[in-house]
């Protein structure tokens, strides 16, 4: 290649700016068919791939998707939040926006009470576990519904394993109350703030938080025919 | 004294507790009289039959007044969200349908539009399998809304209503067992389409019960409508506002008892709604009565949509019920037998004897079941109680990550203290009827 050879900068051949989102890993499956506890003799055993879960949208977004991220945007930061919302994900035509879990109170005040968001309905909350997401195993996800546009966004909020607290919205939105004491019962997930936050489907006493990665399922195995079923979490199984 | 060794008083810190068990009232009068205080609190249920199922009230009373309006529960919690994450995704669907006892296609539905959502299938779904969940699920709420009057009304002492509740529910699930083979628990709606095409002679049956429902509403209507006991009951029962709606996230009859004409089946259509010709119901009492009413006028409307469904079925004969991707449905055509169940003969002579390769498709299918791509989604449908969601993750694997149900029961039970605090004990009875909350869906 000689020095004046300057293909490589030519607009055409130009390496262009990645527009690929940058990605979150939260998870590593190995092996081809998740085999555990006997060989896998498919010859795919030493396969190791990422579990990635979609990856950050790029501006400008389709539709009302933009009119809600420029609204909310322009609303938090009159309130001096830029940068409350970490990362927006737009897959299957839903979108998520990621916010930090100090400003969430902030985040759904505004998106209830700002005339071009009113998302009146919170539709729930639901827990996630994901144990390999380091840093931010647990995460809250609330849906919420714009009755007066006729829109449905979802809020992710995540809290490390370490320091379980998000804060409550139940201020805002008085439907949380059910929904975070459920999610604190069932992931260990604290929502300060809460007025009574208690277990509400498990017993009072009840040892550790069931829908957690790390909580068993349990069961016993099951004698039939001579034969024995594992239970079904230490049943050979597909990953 | 009572000789009942269950049945007596005892003293607490907390001052004296009594435990009734029925034809025990002159007894707590007597105890209560010595004590100075008005204000008692009672346990009212888990077991009791007027509380709509294993829900626990909590009542703190002065005199007949209700002060506080508690509930406890989680009496039926099964673990359905965890079982989820230990099985295939089909196999979700055997899950799920068992959560909301008396509305299992919403169940199964939400969750099957979630799966989809994240396989990106929606738009491959064949017709005729979206015409039969709209089938199914309108006969659904038919029979979800007559057991809410039926037990509503049996609540409230209107014992007839409960029979002829009951007795019209019966012919729903006659058409059930007819279609999927199964009263309740139907595991029928599963990702891709639905387990099997309609059986010979099922739209007549469904005509047949069109055409008699259209005899047997207007028995309600005579029965309830403008009864003088049943509105003295009902009327200005159990109110709650718009705004306290939305601030509590009550959706569903109660919500449209407002007035505010929100049903997601015209607000965000699924399954082909769009092409119905339906009204959205509604009412502008906000009370027990005028859901009541919704619930009354929702049958009419839903017998309008299946009739149109049935219409659309009687021209889609043969048409395929299952997505064409053979990576995701089932590849064995099962047919019922004569016994109601049974294989089909040449789907196991060509697996068993032709094409090792098909069997082994057949294997991997059914045992490992196939990949969802990671994500999330959440898709809500309209079930006989307001919204039903499912957000369903995917990791990428052949099971789901998580399922959590946002069921409509479990968050319009939080309306129970607004409700009734401030009213009449036995007015509270009314409000949950009203609110129609099934315990299997709240406790999950």
């Amino acid at each position: 290649m000689s020095e004046n050879d300057h293909t490589d900068e030519t607009p055409e051949n130009a390496v262009p700016a990645t527009t690929e989102p940058e990605v979150r890993t939260v998870g590593v499956r190995t092996g081809m068919f998740g085999a555990k506890g006997s060989g896998d003799t498919s010859g795919y055993g030493g396969l190791v791939q990422p579990v990635v879960l979609p990856g950050a949208a790029q501006r400008p977004f389709d539709g009302w998707h933009e009119e809600v991220t420029s609204a909310l945007e322009t609303a938090l930061g009159t309130a001096g939040l830029e940068h409350a919302v970490e990362s927006v994900v737009i897959h299957r035509r839903e979108i998520t926006f990621h916010v930090r879990r100090e400003d969430l109170p902030t985040v759904a005040r505004t998106l209830r009470d700002d005339p071009a968001l009113r998302f009146e309905l919170l539709s729930g909350v639901s827990g996630v576990h994901y144990p390999a997401d380091e840093g931010r195993e647990l995460h809250a996800v609330y849906h919420l519904l714009s009755m007066t546009h006729n829109r449905r966004i979802r809020v992710e909020v995540s809290a490390p394993d370490a320091d379980p607290h998000v804060p409550s919205i139940v201020a805002t939105y008085p439907t949380a109350d059910w929904h975070e004491r459920e999610t604190y019962d069932m992931f260990g997930l604290i929502f300060d703030g809460h007025p009574a936050l208690t277990r509400i489907l498990m017993p009072d006493d009840w040892p550790g938080h069931p829908q957690r990665k790390d909580y068993p399922l349990g069961g016993i195995p099951v004698e039939y025919k001579g034969g024995t079923v594992p239970p079904p979490d230490q049943r050979r199984s597909y990953n | 004294m009572s000789q009942d060794i269950y049945a007596g008083a005892s003293e607490t810190t907390e001052g004296r507790v009594f435990t009734v068990t029925g034809q025990d009232w002159d007894q707590i009068a007597d105890g209560l009289a010595e004590e100075v205080e008005e204000r008692i609190v009672v346990n009212m249920g888990p077991q009791h039959p007027s509380t709509h199922g294993v829900l626990r009230l909590i009542l703190e009373l002065e005199g007949e007044t209700v002060t506080e309006a508690r509930c406890g529960i989680g009496y039926l919690h099964t673990g359905i969200e965890k079982n989820m994450e230990f099985r295939s995704w089909v196999q979700g669907v055997t899950f799920c349908t068992r959560m909301d006892y008396l509305s299992p296609f919403y169940n199964e539905m939400t969750y099957v539009l979630g799966v989809e959502r994240l396989l990106d299938i929606e738009d491959q779904i064949p017709e005729k399998a979206e015409v039969m969940r709209v089938l199914l699920m309108e006969l659904n709420r038919i029979s979800s809304h007559l057991v809410c009057i039926a037990t509503g009304g049996m609540e409230i002492g209107a014992l007839t209503v409960m029979t002829i509740g009951f007795r019209e529910r019966e012919l729903v699930l006659d058409l059930f067992e007819l279609i999927t083979g199964l009263r309740m628990n139907h595991a029928f709606i599963r990702p891709g389409g639905v387990a099997q095409d309609l059986p010979p002679g099922a739209l007549d049956e469904i005509r047949g019960f069109v055409a008699l429902m259209k005899k047997r509403l207007p028995e309600y209507a005579a029965l309830c409508n403008a009864n003088p006991i049943f509105k003295a009951r009902l009327v200005d029962v159990g109110h709650l506002d718009l705004e306290g709606c939305l601030a509590l996230g009550l959706t569903g009859p109660v919500l449209r008892s407002t007035g505010y004409p929100w049903d997601l089946r015209k607000t965000e259509p699924y399954s082909g709604y769009e092409d119905y010709d339906f009204e959205v119901q509604t009412w502008d009492t906000a009370d027990a009565y005028g859901r009541f009413r919704i619930r009354l006028n929702e049958m009419w409307e839903s017998l309008k949509i299946i009739e149109q469904a049935a219409d659309r079925l009687a021209g889609l004969e043969g048409a395929p019920v299952m997505v064409g991707d053979k990576k995701i449905a089932w590849p064995s055509q099962l047919a019922i037998g004569s016994d109601g169940m049974g294989n089909s003969l040449d789907h196991i002579r060509h697996i068993m004897g032709e094409s090792m390769e098909a069997l082994i498709h057949h294997f991997k299918l059914v045992t490992e079941g196939f990949r969802v791509p990671a994500g999330q989604a959440y898709v809500p449908v309209e079930s006989p109680r307001g919204e039903l969601g499912a957000h369903v993750v995917s990791d990428g694997g052949t099971r789901p990550f998580r399922a959590h149900f946002r069921d409509p029961s479990f968050t319009n039970l939080q309306a129970t203290s607004v409700m009734s605090e401030g009213g009449m004990v036995a007015d509270v009875i009314v409000a949950i009827a009203s609110i129609d909350p099934v315990m299997g869906g709240v406790d999950r």
